[in-house]
């Protein structure tokens, strides 16, 4: 489970991240939806420990990132917005190089890999170098890596910039299989659709803040319409008046 | 421990993948010093050589007017020719560099000289030329010894011994070892192997920082349960390998090709074998580290891989600076200098060449101090990997 606790975070005059409050139970999709320059990434940031708070705390299975930083990540798998993966090594190595990091090895890491290159689909491009890897087929090399150590949370900054549509489709079974296996899934997006298809709770952030948040029928239920764009739309214009 | 020696292993590996890499550490350090290094060593030698045995040649004009100093200096093997000028043509023609030297003798040379008053004549040369140098320093003393013998007749006309015009005589007495002649040749030695393995270990110093943010992949290893020192000590130890593989490659390199410099010639020695060329290699050991260390650093500031890139090559120039002055200034190998990095390593070697044995003292003192910096500079690097503007 993934508790964020008023965080909050500022960078010179701009703030970034006022104030946000959110909870990403086990066995449950939750998506941090918000326009661009919201807070998203500087909040997820927060979150895997690259940047530290301001204000507020992060916690990992009740383990907070600031103070333990090596327990508490150790039970994450965070893909950054735009992770990069080494073009020199191959897919597998790529994946392996993450998994020893992460403190595995010998013949458990080998089958965990190859566990990994079933589920992801990665078996044809497994043992060529990532150079000249297509944007779908690096996301699954990244996606791999970090589920690598078999992490009971997940945090997703944008992943499914880019993709083309099988791509998208492969990729939301992946997660609703490991919402299944009762993982904890954090991930964030600015598309409307991606949010509202796979989503059992919906974060609603704007100017750094939270505007709304609940399951998608409490969001849509706010609106007349029952649509729950015209929910997003009418929980920004709560907080910036048109 | 563990992940140190994972982030080591990967960055080894990946960079021997990489042609910039494998280009810098194992062709241009190891094959470009010293192949210019010898290129430069034959161009002196041969240059050297030429002054010692080539005939000297020499324009005179008015040669006529002194036909004993003409057949004196033909005696004395010099290949004379007539010069058609004037003074004023004499200093075109040396100017245009038609001509290294020109002597000329003016008219009244030889009415001056029988009625015993000093004649003079005048020897026009380019100093800024450094190649006609020896030539015009063997044409002086030439003339000179013309001169003296002049002064020797005059003496014994008179009924004097000709030793009374000589009341001292300087012997050069030249102490210095074949090898250590070499040695002011042979001072660019050095320079080129510290040169070399900061070249080995450029491009890994610049892949596994700067190219590691542009490439987004170092946001992704921040988030590992790992602690970052042990990420960037591996990434700098990675860095060492690649430069001892540069500089061992280089001194072998080295090793070989001195043998084909054709030192003997000038009564010189290279004192290069098996053994200086190990002793060479353990007193830059300490050295590396430095230099993995700074690389590290400086390119885990930039913003870029390009941007890296311009700041390394600039950096090479820095440990460079002491060992030129040191070069120039030929400063002695002091114990007092020996905490200073890459100068304590030139004079080192300087010495393992000129076949003296090492100071312990000094060798301690260097490779102490050298390390300690190292560490230093390390330790720096991962404090700024505790900070978080270093995703950039």
């Amino acid at each position: 489970m993934i508790v964020l606790e008023a965080l909050a975070k500022r960078f010179g005059a701009v703030e970034a991240v006022r104030r946000v409050d959110l909870t990403a139970a086990d066995g449950r999709i939750t998506g941090l939806l918000g326009p661009n320059g919201a807070g998203k990434s500087t909040t997820l940031r927060m979150l895997y420990g690259v940047l530290r708070p301001d204000r507020g705390r992060s916690l990992i299975d009740g383990l907070d990132v600031a103070r333990e930083p090596v327990a508490a990540l150790g039970r994450l798998g965070a893909l950054p917005h735009n992770a990069g993966i080494y073009p020199q090594l191959t897919a597998r190595e790529n994946v392996r190089y993450f998994g020893r990091l992460s403190g595995l090895g010998g013949t458990d890491l080998e089958r965990r890999i190859d566990e990994l290159v079933g589920l992801l689909e990665i078996g044809e491009f497994a043992d060529r170098r990532a150079k000249g890897f297509s944007h779908g087929q690096r996301l699954k090399v990244a996606l791999a890596r970090t589920l690598v150590h078999a992490p009971q949370n997940l945090v997703l900054d944008e992943p499914g910039n880019g993709l083309d549509v099988p791509a998208t489709r492969s990729f939301r079974k992946l997660i609703v299989r490991l919402r299944d296996a009762g993982h904890a899934v954090l991930f964030s997006s600015h598309v409307m659709q991606e949010v509202a298809a796979l989503c059992d709770d919906i974060v609603i952030i704007s100017d750094g803040r939270v505007v709304a948040h609940g399951t998608p029928a409490e969001l849509t239920s706010t609106v007349a319409s029952g649509s729950l764009e015209d929910a997003f739309v009418a929980a920004l214009e709560r907080v910036t008046p048109a | 421990m563990r992940a140190l020696g994972t982030v080591f292993l990967k960055e080894v590996v990946e960079n021997a993948r990489d042609r910039r890499t494998i280009t810098s550490a194992l062709l241009l350090g190891p094959l470009g010093a010293p192949l210019l290094f010898t290129v430069l060593m034959n161009v002196t030698l041969e240059r050297e050589r030429h002054g010692f045995e080539a005939p000297l040649e020499l324009a005179i004009a008015g040669g006529s007017e002194a036909p004993n100093l003409v057949a004196f200096l033909k005696g004395e093997g010099v290949e004379v020719r007539e010069f058609g000028g004037d003074a004023n043509g004499a200093a075109r023609a040396v100017r245009a560099h038609e001509r290294r030297l020109v002597l000329v003798i003016p008219a009244d040379y030889g009415a001056r000289l029988r009625s015993g008053l000093p004649a003079s004549v005048q020897l026009y040369s380019d100093a800024s030329d450094t190649s006609a140098a020896g030539d015009r320093v063997r044409a002086e003393s030439l003339i000179r010894g013309f001169a003296n013998q002049i002064a020797t007749w005059r003496l014994a006309a008179r009924g004097l011994a000709p030793t009374l015009s000589r009341p001292l005589i300087v012997d050069q007495v030249d102490v210095s070892t074949p090898a250590g002649r070499a040695v002011t040749l042979l001072g660019m030695l050095s320079y080129f192997i510290v040169f070399a393995t900061l070249i080995g270990g450029l491009y890994v110093a610049i892949d596994t920082t700067a190219g590691e943010r542009e490439r987004g992949s170092l946001e992704p290893l921040l988030t590992l349960p790992v602690a970052r020192r042990e990420l960037v000590l591996g990434k700098i130890l990675a860095t060492c390998a690649w430069m001892i593989v540069s500089l061992t490659l280089t001194v072998t390199a080295f090793a070989v090709s001195l043998r084909f410099l054709r030192l003997e010639a000038l009564g010189m020695a290279a004192n290069f074998g098996p053994h200086v060329a190990l002793a060479t290699i353990g007193v830059m050991l300490p050295f590396v580290l430095l230099g993995a260390s700074l690389m590290t650093l400086v390119a885990s500031f930039t913003r870029s891989y390009r941007e890296a890139q311009s700041w390394l090559t600039a950096l090479l120039l820095i440990p460079t600076v002491p060992i030129m002055f040191a070069a120039l200034y030929q400063v002695p190998a002091r114990l007092g200098l020996m905490w200073i990095p890459s100068l304590s390593q030139h004079l080192l070697i300087s010495s393992l060449l000129k076949a003296e044995s090492l100071v312990p003292a000094s060798v301690l003192v260097s490779a102490a101090s050298t390390l300690a910096f190292g560490a230093l500079l390390a330790f720096i690097a991962a404090r700024c990997y505790r900070r978080e503007q270093i995703l950039g």
